[in-house]
This record gives C-alpha cells, sequence and structure tokens, in this order.
C-alpha cells in the first residue's frame, strides 16, 4: 500500500467541523476530503434521495469572468470556447458547458451563470487550474478571470433540500431549476443556483469562508438534512446518469460520443446562426450529423457482481465494444449500475452484451439513462 | 479465535475451520453489497484468493488463511451481502476448510495480538 503524504493535500475551510463530524478524510483532487461520515455510503446515499444531505464540495473551481469592456464581447469569446450557447442565456439563469479541445474531446466540463454584468463559472477541482489558464489566455482581452479563493462551495440535495434552506434563506423557495441568486445573508453574500450531481432537486451554495461553517451547523441543525461523503455523491450521480471527468468524459470522448448533445443548441449547429467557431467544431459537428462511432450508454449487469471503471465489454460472440468507465452498486436501484462506451452498433437499450470481471465474461444489458428518475423542480 | 494479518478469522469446528472477516475489516470495507464464493471440494494453498468481497466502495480479495480444502461455503451470503456488515464474525462467516494439521493455527495471532495489530 502506498503511503500518502497527506502534508501536501490542501485543507478545506470546513476541515475541522468534517472531522468533528467523523468524516473519514481522503486525498482526493489535492484536498483532504471527507469520503464518508459514520453512517456509511449506502445509509448517505438513501438519505440523500428520501431527506436531505450536506456535501462540501469547496475543493471544485469558482471563476468569475468581469467584462472589461462590453459584456456582449465577453460572451462571444467565451462561446469560443465552448458548442454551447452563451449568449442566449437570460440573466439569472445556469447553464450546464464543455471546454473542447482541437481534435473535439473535452477539457472540462463545467457550469457557467448568467450575473448580469458578470459570468460566474465553476469548474472541476482537478481542472481548475488548467482552467483558468484556458480562460486567461483566451478571454484577457476582454475580461478579468477572478479564481474565487476565499469561498467555500456546499450543496443541498435531496427532497427536503429547500425547506432546510428556506429556514435560513427565505427567498429560495422562488428559484427554480438553474436559477442563480444572490442573497445577503449574515452568514456572508450567498451566491445560490438551484442545481447539483444528484439527479435530486437541491442547490450549491457559494458562500464567504468565514462563514461556511456556520452555515453548514445551520443547514446540519435542521431535521432531516446529514452531512453527506465523496463515496455517496459518486453512487448518487451514477444513478442520475451524469458524467464524471477524467472518468465518463475526457480529451479523447467528444460531446457526441458522450450522449452529452443536450448541451450543443442548436444555434452552435451546423445550420444555426452561431454555428461552430468551437475549438473541434469540424468533427463535433459532423458526428452530431453522421452519429459518432461509440456511444455512452448505461449499463444493467444482470448478476450481483458490481461491473467497475475499466471492465472491457464484449458483444456476445467475443468481439471487444468498449469499456466501463464508472460502475459499482446503485444503492437505489438495488443493483449493480454502470455506464460506459461502445460501439455505437451496441448502443440501443435491451442489447445483451457481457463484461468480464475477474476474468469471467458476465451478461450486461444497455440500459437508458438515467437508472434513477430526475426530480429538478422545473 | 485465531486472526490473520489480512483480517480474516478462524475458528475451529471440530475438525473443521470456519473462515470470515473481521468487524474491524467489514467497518473499513463498508456496506458490502456482494459475495463471490468459492467451490466446495476445492483444494487451496494458504494466499490463494478465495472470495471476493465488493462493498460500495470497492473490491476486495478474502485469501485462504491455511492450506486445506474448502468443503462448505456460506450461500446465504450471496443472497444478503449484507450479512457481513450486521454479524461478520457470526452468521456471515465464508467457508468452512479440512485442513490436515490444525496446530498450523498457533501460528496466528489470538485475539489480544490482533487487538494490538489493528490498534
Amino acid at each position: 500500500m502506498t503511503d500518502l503524504n497527506t502534508s501536501d493535500l490542501k485543507r478545506l475551510a470546513l476541515h475541522d467541523l468534517h472531522v468533528a463530524l467523523g468524516g473519514k478524510m481522503v486525498p482526493f483532487a489535492g484536498y483532504e476530503m471527507p469520503v464518508q461520515y459514520p453512517a456509511g455510503v449506502m445509509s448517505e446515499h438513501l438519505h440523500t434521495r428520501t431527506a436531505a444531505g450536506l456535501f462540501d464540495v469547496s475543493h471544485m473551481g469558482q471563476v468569475i469572468l468581469r467584462p472589461t469592456g462590453d459584456m456582449a464581447a465577453l460572451v462571444a469569446a467565451f462561446e469560443a470556447l465552448m458548442p454551447v450557447d452563451v449568449a442566449g442565456l437570460a440573466e439569472g439563469r445556469q447553464r450546464y458547458g464543455l471546454f473542447t479541445n482541437e481534435t473535439g474531446g473535452i477539457s472540462d466540463d463545467l457550469m457557467f451563470a448568467n450575473r448580469g454584468d458578470h459570468l460566474f463559472v465553476v469548474v472541476n477541482a482537478a481542472c481548475k487550474e488548467a482552467d483558468v489558464a484556458h480562460m486567461q489566455a483566451h478571454l484577457s482581452a476582454v475580461a478579468t478571470v477572478e479564481h474565487i479563493t476565499d469561498r467555500a462551495l456546499l450543496a443541498l440535495q435531496g427532497p427536503r433540500a429547500e425547506a432546510a434552506l428556506a429556514a435560513w434563506v427565505p427567498g429560495v423557495t422562488e428559484m427554480r431549476f438553474m436559477d442563480v441568486r444572490v442573497f445577503d445573508t449574515l452568514y456572508g453574500p450567498m451566491w445560490v443556483s438551484r442545481s447539483g450531481y444528484t439527479g435530486e432537486d437541491g442547490f450549491e451554495i457559494s458562500v464567504p469562508e468565514a462563514g461556511a461553517e456556520d452555515l453548514a451547523r445551520s443547514l446540519l441543525a435542521v431535521n432531516g438534512v446529514m452531512p453527506i461523503g465523496l463515496g455517496a455523491r459518486d453512487s448518487l450521480r451514477l444513478e442520475a446518469g451524469l458524467c464524471l471527468y477524467g472518468h465518463d468524459i475526457d480529451t479523447t470522448t467528444t460531446p457526441v460520443e458522450a450522449g452529452l448533445t443536450w448541451a450543443i443548441q442548436k444555434v452552435r449547429r451546423t445550420g444555426g446562426a452561431r454555428a461552430g467557431g468551437f475549438p473541434g467544431a469540424d468533427r463535433i459537428l459532423r458526428e452530431l450529423t453522421e452519429g459518432p462511432e461509440r456511444l455512452r450508454v448505461g449499463l444493467l449487469p444482470q448478476t450481483r457482481a458490481p461491473m467497475r471503471e475499466g471492465t472491457q465489454l464484449f458483444d456476445q460472440g467475443g468481439t471487444p465494444l468498449g469499456e466501463v468507465t464508472s460502475g459499482g452498486f446503485g444503492p437505489s436501484v438495488q443493483a449493480p449500475v454502470a455506464m460506459g462506451y461502445v460501439a455505437a452498433s451496441h448502443a440501443t437499450p435491451g442489447t445483451l452484451l457481457e463484461g468480464e470481471v475477474r476474468g469471467k465474461r458476465l451478461p450486461v444489458t444497455v440500459a437508458p439513462l438515467p437508472f434513477h428518475p430526475t426530480t429538478y423542480k422545473r | 479465535m485465531k486472526y490473520t494479518k489480512e483480517h480474516e478469522w478462524m475458528r475451529v469446528e471440530g475438525d473443521l475451520v470456519v473462515v470470515g472477516i473481521t468487524e474491524h475489516a467489514a467497518t473499513q470495507l463498508g456496506d458490502v453489497v456482494f459475495v463471490e464464493l468459492p467451490e466446495t471440494e476445492t483444494m487451496v494453498a494458504e494466499g490463494d484468493e478465495v472470495c471476493v468481497i465488493e462493498s460500495v466502495k470497492a473490491a476486495s480479495d478474502i485469501l485462504a488463511p491455511l492450506d486445506g480444502e474448502i468443503v462448505e461455503v456460506n450461500t446465504k451470503l450471496v443472497d444478503k451481502p449484507a450479512l457481513v456488515n450486521e454479524d461478520p464474525t457470526g452468521e456471515a462467516w465464508f467457508f468452512k476448510m479440512k485442513i490436515d494439521d490444525l496446530s498450523a493455527l498457533d501460528d496466528y495471532m489470538d485475539e489480544d495480538e490482533y487487538a494490538d495489530f489493528i490498534g
């Protein structure tokens, strides 16, 4: 076993709270993060689906893009990095985005919000330094790129999230899925979006580090709110069919292969008013028209054995088709669930494949995503 | 009861050795969701991977603690893997082995030594 040198790891503003709550701290994306609390991954997962879970996701990158001149110039420059409609995003709304590279691969996925006179962007922890550099390189003529490092980011997810947050910030009840609002609170200025990474209704809350522990304790004091670690965060997002960057999507997978075509609005596609003009457009637009060679699919193993990341997939004749990129046990599904890439010819739900687990070929069926229905408040 | 450094326990039952994983191991693994048992009437050598156990977090192996023959397996675990968390040292035994010489167990930790081992 490798000895991990924890001294190289950064600590979250809520580190002491996690330890006090019994969190088991593990290295993740350069941080010491709680992978689970004493309740355990299974209970934490199920609790989030039936009540509310509080996640510390402060390791993620928070960035403000503030135009130095015209907001429209920033919007246009930001659109040039993504196959996504930025100009059409109304003030007070958030959208899913993807930075692409010249070969059509994904260099990160992100959330961006239109906050009137600036954009607010949330990127993955492992990519944040590269993303900030990428944005500085391409946006500095039209905007300042401010990497926000003095704010925590909490996610409150589940059917009781709204009531729990409204106990302290009543205005959140007026928000619907993908709305963003700023609230002045006793914890400091709070930047709230109605979104998350679990498939449940809920919120992501950016709060000054100085107020973060008070906010977390206030939320945990509400009946039904429990702290949730990275373990359940992963099983929740897997059941919701959401991609994990570096696993289900990376620089070698295109948005079309990844089944993320819903994130590419019409206006950026062939025939649209602002078609193309993003890195990798040739390949991505071609794949949109002609279809990709492989596709990310949901996979339901037909035995009880989970098929983990890296499990090789074959057709019933033994021809290699692809591999699992995320897989484990779905506590709400009560069965193993997985996602992976297979040849487009074998991507139709219901197709029976085989996955190799410890040298044995076991049956697995292509399944629609998500595995667990989402409950966003539209 | 005797213990291995791999966090397995062994209990003598007549001329057989019953094998399972310790409470400490079950806690470390987290919620167990899948158990794969060996075939009975299989000859195994000490250190052979004989069972697979998967929790919500990861897969791990259970090693044969001794040379011998697997004579019985606990099929209840296949249908109810959560037993491993509920009663690791009781109902959730994994397999029973027939070994030539029970004195081979003497080399393993007793309860106090194991308690020291896991700190």
